[in-house]
């Protein structure tokens, strides 16, 4: 199998859905000739041309509204927020209007969109190109959220978010961008949203993660290993519809749970996992669960050493672990 | 001095870069902000200026050569002042290498710390119960002393715990002759722990025939057949029995009964003096009156007698505190009132502590010869047989007609040695044999 | 009303009268919305009432076999002209199971029915004006040649969502037809405080595009210019933005007491140039209509009324597990 970028594995499913889909378009700022700002849509303007792969103008609600729009028509619209940051204008779009016109419509309407955006920190970002934007739509039902961690699941993800019946918000960590490769194969597959994936067995500690954390979670495990503790990492790909049968296994295998997320604390996603496994895992829970997340600060500073104090990092993730170790 | 010369980030999510072109060589002259290669990347392409004046030395990264961010790619010499802050300053972006390495805390000493040994997690108070594990014999290796999940399964996997020494609940006891269980001398921590849960016995294959009941093994009678396996298992029972010639007694009790009766308005037995003849012979024999602790021996210093009592479904052993201080008066009483607080189920955990020796009234039901499992950790019990008249033979050839008693003991072989436990034994005998009609109590 | 002719507009005798008839019919469930919520018996109307000259006379003006719908919640008249019966209106004002807008789900005045292509909509206002140029790419994508009509209120006309839909759509030179249906008040805040100079056509300038103002008064002239914006778009030449004006005749809503933001005199005055009775005279005048037809007409309207709210009424509601229908596909 060859191995390839996550960000390529963005562009080789972008790439593969629109010739086997007619239906399926882009659309976003700088997508088209300049093939987007990460080049995740390098070379598809050449392939299908300016329709089918659109420089919208600087409008993030409009790119939102307008793919809803041809999505309820019957299309399937791939959009690009060009950082996860820059989705808040859109917000109306997508909690209003794409998350509800399923439901509002008694099921008379369908929004099959796909929102893609790069998300995350660790690129001297700072503030505005740095965050974690998941826990924003993670209450609102008729969403689906994906967050891949590889380019396996990145490019099986993101063509079943394209073949969805249902809007889906796919996040990128545009860190893993170029960072992480790995071996995806060249015949059409997909990853079924709303499966969990279990990276690493083990039986000491429980990690649950999703995106880049997830990386540095299994850097953890490895050099844990070698102090003789066994870990167990769970990678939740999709948060929206949640794998809770994964969940309560990955627990079960241990006891120990440690849940690890680059959005921060208060209010995130790990709030949820933990509340699932307090109220259907209760009895195999060995230790408190415990979650190591971003901080409680507005967002990720430019300055290197505040960003570092930000980030979450493989010994960050190890310390934690062997805390839940030893308890 | 020369400086290294790194690959910078150009632009977010970049991770490497590919030198393109060299627009300096080794010994060009190198200004400030001069560009010294050009390099591409997925996003940009860049001429990367050098931060500082100096000389190129060398080149590391090759034409065409894919460098990761961070990575050196060529050494300038640098001039005068400002070289050692220049160093840092070359290609900044440097800084997105993986962050240092944090050395983690050492590991708190928690050697002998067990503040947290009786802190059950669900799960491990799940597992213990569902595959009956004494959690009070695991051994935590969690932070504090914790038992941990992995301990409970690790116990699992080795055929699980066995039972505790004694607990201090009501725990009923099968009928006579098997011996009562209490707690002797345990600590009183112990004594207030909940029952132990015992581990789940094996099955021998029975197989179920035609009319055949089976009746489940409930908490209580496992914690009995527990108790029994364990005391058989772990003392050596040595066995001696007696014949005691009570005649006297009966006479001296068939004398008193009507008016004792009236007077204290409960019944005149037997029990008080059996078990007056054995307070008397404990402080003659202190080492009856002791328990086994492993790698030593406690003579205990108060002697409470261990008494079984009867209900419908169950045998219980009260136990008379300080029985040596009270005469046959109060040790009547004494036995009436645990016996109708037994009756009553109105038997409070003091009455169940304590007991140092056991006294057993197997005669009450007909049986003239027992051998009675110790009550551990005590160490002898003792069963009063029933009295029959028997012709022995009496004074200097003669036959008589007697009242015969049988007294049998098993004793701990590991606390006493025959000679003892006989002549403790003979004691007791010889306190019963002594009474006359006459006789004052 | 302005010297305009319907046979010069290419309308027949039958069709000026159904659009007279759509008018009233539009008017009439309105009117019976307020007195069923008076009563106690529907909590919530939202009315047409003022502005069924504009919504039935733009959606004459429409292929109504193929053009598309993004309305806002007045426009009772516009769903009417594309199909939904008086029944549709009665079952959405019951909630009841039947409600082909929403089963039920939605208060009245969110209209969507994909029978008749018309969008399902929501209570955020001009978010459907973005869905609409959406629906105009896609025809572009597909190489179809619909039209897509999008309306909202004079107040909406200043969201974000309202200029990003016109640029988008102005950049694209898309298929798509903004009307303003200016009623003069958004709830309580009138024209001058709410729109700066007062005259959301020439808003069309910057964005490439023809703007006009038409009298929402006078139905012939909606149609006029609808008929000229949509020849315009099936040509490709791109969208036109409409401002109609005239006046809401009742309180914004059934929660809504006017009386404190506007007086009775302003209220009667602009009742005076209701576009039933201009339509009516007209009509008259042009020998379309006569009392006994107008008496015979409205006898029919009220019936039909009657019989939807009767059949409303009794009709079931959802059952209670729908709640957990719907969530995803």
């Amino acid at each position: 199998m060859p191995v390839i970028s996550y960000i390529d594995a963005v562009t080789q499913a972008l790439m593969e859905e629109m010739k086997r889909d007619p239906r399926v378009f882009v659309l976003g700022e700088d997508v088209g000739v300049r093939g987007g700002v990460f080049r995740a849509t390098a070379g598809l303007i050449e392939e299908f041309g300016a329709d089918r792969v659109l420089d919208t103008p600087l409008t993030e609600s409009a790119i939102a509204g307008v793919s809803i729009g041809a999505a309820a028509y019957g299309l399937r619209p791939v959009a690009e927020m060009q950082f996860a940051d820059f989705i808040m204008p859109a917000v109306n779009q997508i909690i209003s209007e794409a998350a509800k016109i399923r439901y509002r419509s008694n099921g008379d309407w369908q929004c099959p969109l796909v929102i893609r955006a790069p998300y995350g920190g660790g690129v001297h970002g700072a503030l505005y190109h740095s965050q974690s934007v998941e826990k924003i739509f993670t209450g609102v039902p008729g969403l689906k959220i994906v967050m891949p961690s590889t380019p396996y699941d990145v490019k099986g993800l993101l063509k079943a978010a394209i073949r969805d019946e249902d809007p889906v918000l796919f996040f990128e960590h545009k860190r893993c961008y170029r960072l992480i490769k790995g071996e995806v194969p060249v015949e059409d597959y997909t990853v079924p949203i709303g499966k969990a994936d279990v990276k690493r067995e083990g039986t000491d500690v429980t990690v649950i993660s999703y995106g880049l954390t997830l990386h540095f979670a299994l850097q953890a495990a490895e050099q844990l290993a070698q102090e003789g503790i066994s870990v167990h990492v769970l990678d939740l790909r999709t948060l929206v519809p949640l794998d809770k049968e994964a969940i309560l296994e990955a627990v079960a295998k241990t006891g120990k749970v440690l849940i690890v997320h680059e959005d921060n604390k208060t209010g995130g996603f790990g709030g949820e996992v933990a509340s699932i496994i307090a109220e259907e895992a209760f009895f195999e829970l060995d230790a408190p669960i415990k979650r190591l997340c971003g901080p409680d600060v507005p967002a990720m500073p430019y300055s290197p050493p505040l960003e570092k104090e930000f980030m979450l990092n493989p010994d960050k993730i190890a310390t934690a672990i062997r805390e839940l170790a030893e308890f | 001095m020369a400086t290294d010369i790194k690959m910078p980030q150009l632009g977010e999510s970049v991770v490497e870069g590919t030198i393109a072109k060299w627009l300096k060589q080794p010994g060009d002259r190198v200004e400030k902000y001069e560009p010294i290669c050009e390099v591409s990347t997925d996003k940009v392409n860049a001429e990367v200026p050098s931060t500082f004046d100096g000389v190129m030395v060398e080149i590391i990264a090759q034409e065409g050569e894919t460098v990761e961010v961070g990575q050196l790619i060529c050494r300038i010499e640098t001039e005068g002042e400002g070289a050692v802050e220049s160093k840092s300053a070359a290609a900044s972006a440097g800084s997105v290498a993986p962050a240092a390495q944090e050395t983690p805390k050492a590991k708190a000493d928690t050697a002998g710390d067990n503040s947290n040994k009786h802190r059950y997690s669900p799960a491990v108070l799940r597992l213990s119960q569902e595959h009956g594990i004494d959690l009070t014999q695991l051994q935590g290796t969690g932070k504090g002393g914790r038992i941990t999940r992995k301990d409970v399964l690790k116990a699992i996997e080795q055929g699980g715990t066995q039972p505790a020494v004694a607990t201090a609940a009501q725990v009923p006891v099968p009928e006579a002759p098997v011996a009562p269980a209490t707690p002797a001398a345990a600590p009183a921590r112990e004594a207030v722990t909940a029952s132990t849960t015992p581990a789940a016995p094996a099955k021998t294959g029975v197989v179920l025939e035609n009319g055949d009941r089976e009746i489940p093994v409930t908490g209580v009678r496992k914690t009995i057949a527990q108790r029994m396996v364990q005391s058989k298992h772990e003392a050596p029972h040595a066995w001696t029995m007696m014949e005691v010639d009570v005649t006297g007694l009966v006479a001296l009790r068939n004398r008193l009964k009507h008016e004792f009766k009236q007077r204290e308005g409960v019944n005149l037995t037997f029990m008080p003096f059996f078990i007056k003849a054995v307070v008397d012979s404990l402080k003659e024999f202190p080492q009856l009156n002791s328990v086994w602790d492993g790698d030593r021996i406690i003579l205990k210093k108060d002697i409470n007698i261990s008494i079984a009592v009867a209900t419908d479904d169950a045998l219980y052993v009260p136990v008379i505190h300080n029985a040596d201080e009270k005469s046959i008066l109060g040790l009547t009483k004494a036995v009436n009132q645990l016996a109708e607080k037994t009756r009553a189920g109105k038997l409070e955990l003091k009455d169940m502590q304590g007991g140092t020796f056991t006294v057993n009234n197997t005669g009450s039901f007909g049986s003239v010869l027992s051998a009675p499992i110790i009550n551990a950790p005590q160490a002898a019990i003792l069963s009063f047989e029933s009295i029959v008249k028997r012709p022995v033979v009496f004074g200097d050839n003669m036959f008589a007609v007697r009242d015969m008693m049988n007294i049998c003991m098993s004793l701990d072989h590991r606390i006493l040695d025959g000679l003892m436990a006989g002549r403790f034994l003979k004691r007791v005998k010889e306190r019963l044999e002594a009474y006359g009609p006459d006789s004052q109590i | 009303m302005s010297e305009l002719n319907h046979k010069e507009l290419g309308l027949s005798d039958e069709q000026v009268l159904e659009m007279y008839r759509t008018m009233l019919l539009a008017r009439k469930i309105d009117e019976r919305m307020w007195k069923l919520n008076r009563a106690g018996k529907i909590p919530f109307v939202i009315s047409c009432q003022g502005q069924e000259a504009i919504q039935v006379g733009a959606a004459f003006a429409l292929d109504r076999e193929k053009d598309w719908l993004c309305p806002y919640y007045r426009d009772l008249g516009m769903v009417l002209t594309f199909g939904q019966s008086a029944k549709d209106q009665m079952l959405s004002a019951f909630a009841k199971a039947e409600d082909p807008n929403s089963g039920g789900r939605q208060m009245p005045g969110h209209y969507g029915d994909k029978r008749f292509r018309i969008l399902t909509g929501s209570s955020p206002v001009t978010t459907q004006v973005l869905h609409a140029v959406g629906i105009a790419y896609a025809g572009k994508l597909e190489k179809k040649d619909h039209v897509v009509l999008t309306t909202c209120g004079e107040g909406s006309s200043n969201q974000g969502d309202w200029h990003e839909a016109c640029n988008f759509a102005g950049v694209h030179n898309l298929p798509v037809i903004f009307m303003v249906e200016n009623n003069k008040y958004a709830i309580s805040v009138p024209l001058d405080k709410q729109v700066a100079g007062g005259e959301i056509w020439k808003r069309a300038e910057g964005y490439g595009f023809p703007g006009v103002r038409v009298d929402g008064n006078n139905p012939l002239e909606v149609y006029k210019a609808m008929k000229e914006a949509v020849e315009r778009a099936r040509r490709g030449d791109g969208p036109t933005l409409i401002e109609a004006v005239a006046y809401r005749l009742v309180p914004h809503s059934s929660d809504d007491d006017d009386r404190t933001y506007r007086s009775r005199e302003e209220v009667e005055e602009a009742k005076k140039k209701d576009s039933l009775l201009q339509f009516k005279d007209y009509l008259l005048q042009h020998g379309v209509l006569t009392e006994e037809k107008e008496q015979a007409l409205l006898a029919e309207i009220n019936r039909e009324v009657d019989e939807a709210t009767d059949y409303a009424e009794q009709a079931p509601y959802p059952d209670p597990q729908e709640t957990y229908k719907h969530v995803y596909a």
